[in-house]
């Protein structure tokens, strides 16, 4: 870190190190590169090496590769098919992207753009959860979905994103539909629209951006949430993949080791390919939530 | 615009005025027709936070309320809650294992966070030069922290960091014989912190946000006063971007708090009771979690959080408090 951090600086009058300049800041930003994807691809490459090598080799990639691990993958785990536990997360993961979607965009447009009484309290109240660790509730809303018999079902893992329980996305939608001309409400207005109007034809389609990256971070978060899914789903059946590969851990990992990296590899892929499609999304999205914070 | 009424019957009148019609209103005075334009637009106000108000009232504020009275009380999910007082409390203090847990969430957050706040900043400078390539460095650096709490990733941690496997093999090559790193109290920790700090993506992307509003002519002028590179980081970048490192540290502050997934996958197989080699991996959340859900005694389990959130509480006012003496903004903006 400290090496590159002289690159960084304005340029220098030294004509040399001008020229140097841009040779280390390669240099610098490759060897964090290489870092940074050392464990991805690792793992891509253990996962068509034989078991027993996996651990013990510094070879990254295998010199032959087998896909044994992702055969024995297909036939299941403790005799449930694999497919079970990826359809289960589809299932959390796109029921959230719905509800975030749906909510969140409500919420947001009360915030930015509908002002009435009580709004400040209510936003700052909003902001507020952000800062709240999801601990202090899961006990009771436990109790609750338990009273409720719900426990077991895909119910407690979804509720909350219909009720725009994730102040992030309503957060990133409101910074976002603030800036968005006021003169389009008016317009609408003097026409004659109501806020569901404006609300519907003319702010939605105009927060693509803002959707789109929701819906990214929305699916990736509910694909990967362990907590969650470790509470509330006590049938294998109904495992998402992370609770799935929790309990491949935790019962074969002596006995598979290769079948558990390459299920690794499976449950990383679709965030993998969600990153490459919407990298752009996803980064400016995490630079424009945090910077007005 | 003016205040509006905030008596209005926002949540009786859903039904009714659901379609909001549009009165004619024949001659209203202006005030009065100002005055029915703010209630209708509360109304509306409420209507499109509906799911929100319900969501914070079902799933935020009422659960922090029962789980402030379950805190004082014994509760296994069957019986009724006994009222206890403050023995749940009372007992942490004597609770050997909540001490170990309170120690390990504390070094995690003490070192992780700073190291990766550290590596963030220096990453996101390196990146600040608008060169070829940024924008493809950006990204990648930035997936980590898209993939790093997953379980996925925690397995392929341990799987490096295991003993004789990839890092241990490569560092022995430097003669550092560590030994293995998750199966021994000592390195399992520091497992851990590496892991944090591989996800440094998320905080660079903002500090480089922060670092693109740096005016160009501050570094210009401090150049022809002779500054040095550290001259001009210590009295130019950090000053400029403190608003960012402020925000920053306290999110991952408050997110390090909160760590879970990760501890406990790196910390191995293992049923109700898994705190890694001598529970030097026992975060606080996963005694919380082993407490409420694997014990069933949700009482404790409650109070513990409650000192969980007096914790993040504290040190979050200590960060707001101490702001006034290194953070900066800038009056009137650019």
């Amino acid at each position: 870190m400290s090496a590159p951090a002289g690159t960084v600086r304005p340029a220098r009058a030294g004509a040399a190190r001008r020229r140097l300049g841009p040779v280390l800041w390669h240099v610098g930003a490759l060897a964090v590169l290489v870092v940074v994807l050392y464990p991805v691809v690792w793992v891509i490459g253990a996962s068509f090496k034989p078991g027993d090598e996996i651990v013990g080799s510094l070879e990254l990639l295998p010199t032959d590769p087998i896909v044994d691990n992702y055969e024995r993958l297909a036939d299941g785990i403790a005799g449930i098919g694999i497919e079970t536990f990826f359809l289960n997360s589809l299932i959390v993961a796109a029921g959230s992207v719905v509800g975030v979607l749906f909510s969140c965009s409500l919420a947001a447009y009360a915030f930015a753009r509908i002002r009435f009484a009580g709004r400040n309290l209510l936003f700052t109240l909003m902001i507020g959860t952000l800062l709240l660790p999801v601990h202090v509730l899961l006990v009771p809303q436990y109790v609750l979905f338990q009273k409720l018999e719900l426990v077991n079902t895909y119910v407690p893992l979804l509720l909350g994103k219909f009720l725009a329980v994730d102040a992030f996305f309503v957060f990133l939608m409101v910074q976002f539909m603030r800036n968005l001309p006021r003169e389009l409400d008016e317009a609408a207005r003097i026409d004659g629209c109501g806020h569901w109007r404006i609300y519907w034809t003319i702010v939605l389609p105009l927060c693509r951006p803002a959707l789109i990256t929701s819906s990214i971070f929305s699916f990736i978060w509910a694909w990967n949430d362990f907590l969650g899914p470790l509470l509330y789903l006590n049938e294998p059946e109904k495992y998402t993949v992370s609770l799935g590969l929790k309990m491949f851990m935790d019962q074969d990992s002596l006995a598979d080791y290769g079948g558990m990296i390459a299920m690794s590899m499976a449950a990383l892929l679709p965030v993998l390919l969600f990153f490459l499609a919407f990298q752009r999304h996803l980064v400016e999205g995490a630079a424009t939530s945090g910077l007005k914070g | 615009m003016t205040s509006t009424d905030i008596s209005a019957p926002a949540v009786d009148g859903k039904e009714r005025d659901a379609r909001r019609p549009r009165r004619p209103a024949p001659s209203p005075t202006p005030a009065a027709s100002a005055r029915r334009r703010g209630r209708r637009e509360t109304l509306a106000g409420y209507l499109f936070l509906s799911p929100w108000c319900v969501g914070i009232l079902l799933l935020t504020l009422g659960p922090m309320l029962v789980s402030l009275y379950l805190a004082f009380t014994d509760y296994n999910l069957f019986d009724s809650p006994r009222w206890v007082g403050l023995a749940n409390f009372s007992e942490m203090f004597s609770d050997d294992r909540w001490w170990q847990s309170v120690k390990v969430t504390g070094v995690f957050v003490l070192i992780a966070t700073p190291l990766k706040l550290a590596l963030a900043l220096g990453v996101a400078m390196l990146l600040a030069r608008p060169r070829k390539g940024q924008g493809f460095y950006r990204s990648a650096f930035y997936a980590p922290s898209l993939i790093g709490a997953s379980v996925s990733v925690g397995i392929v941690w341990r799987a490096l960091f295991q003993d004789d496997a990839v890092v241990d093999r490569s560092l022995s090559l430097f003669g550092w014989s560590g030994g293995g790193w998750i199966g021994d109290p000592e390195w399992s920790m520091p497992t851990l912190i590496a892991l944090s700090a591989w996800q440094f993506g998320a905080p660079m992307v903002i500090f480089l946000a922060g670092l693109k509003q740096v005016p160009r002519e501050l570094y210009e002028a401090a150049e022809v006063d002779g500054a040095g590179a550290w001259r001009r980081f210590r009295s130019i970048t950090l000053p400029m971007i403190s608003p960012v490192v402020f925000f920053n540290l306290l999110l991952e502050i408050i997110h390090s708090f909160q760590i879970f997934t990760s501890a406990l996958v790196i910390a191995g197989p293992g049923g109700g009771r898994a705190g890694g080699p001598g529970d030097s991996l026992l975060v606080y959340t996963w005694y919380l979690y082993e407490q409420g859900f694997s014990n069933l005694r949700m009482g404790y389990a409650s109070a513990m959080a409650w000192m969980l959130l007096a914790g993040i509480a504290v040190v979050t006012a200590v960060l707001f408090w101490s702001q006034r003496r290194w953070v900066h903004y800038e009056e009137g903006g650019r």
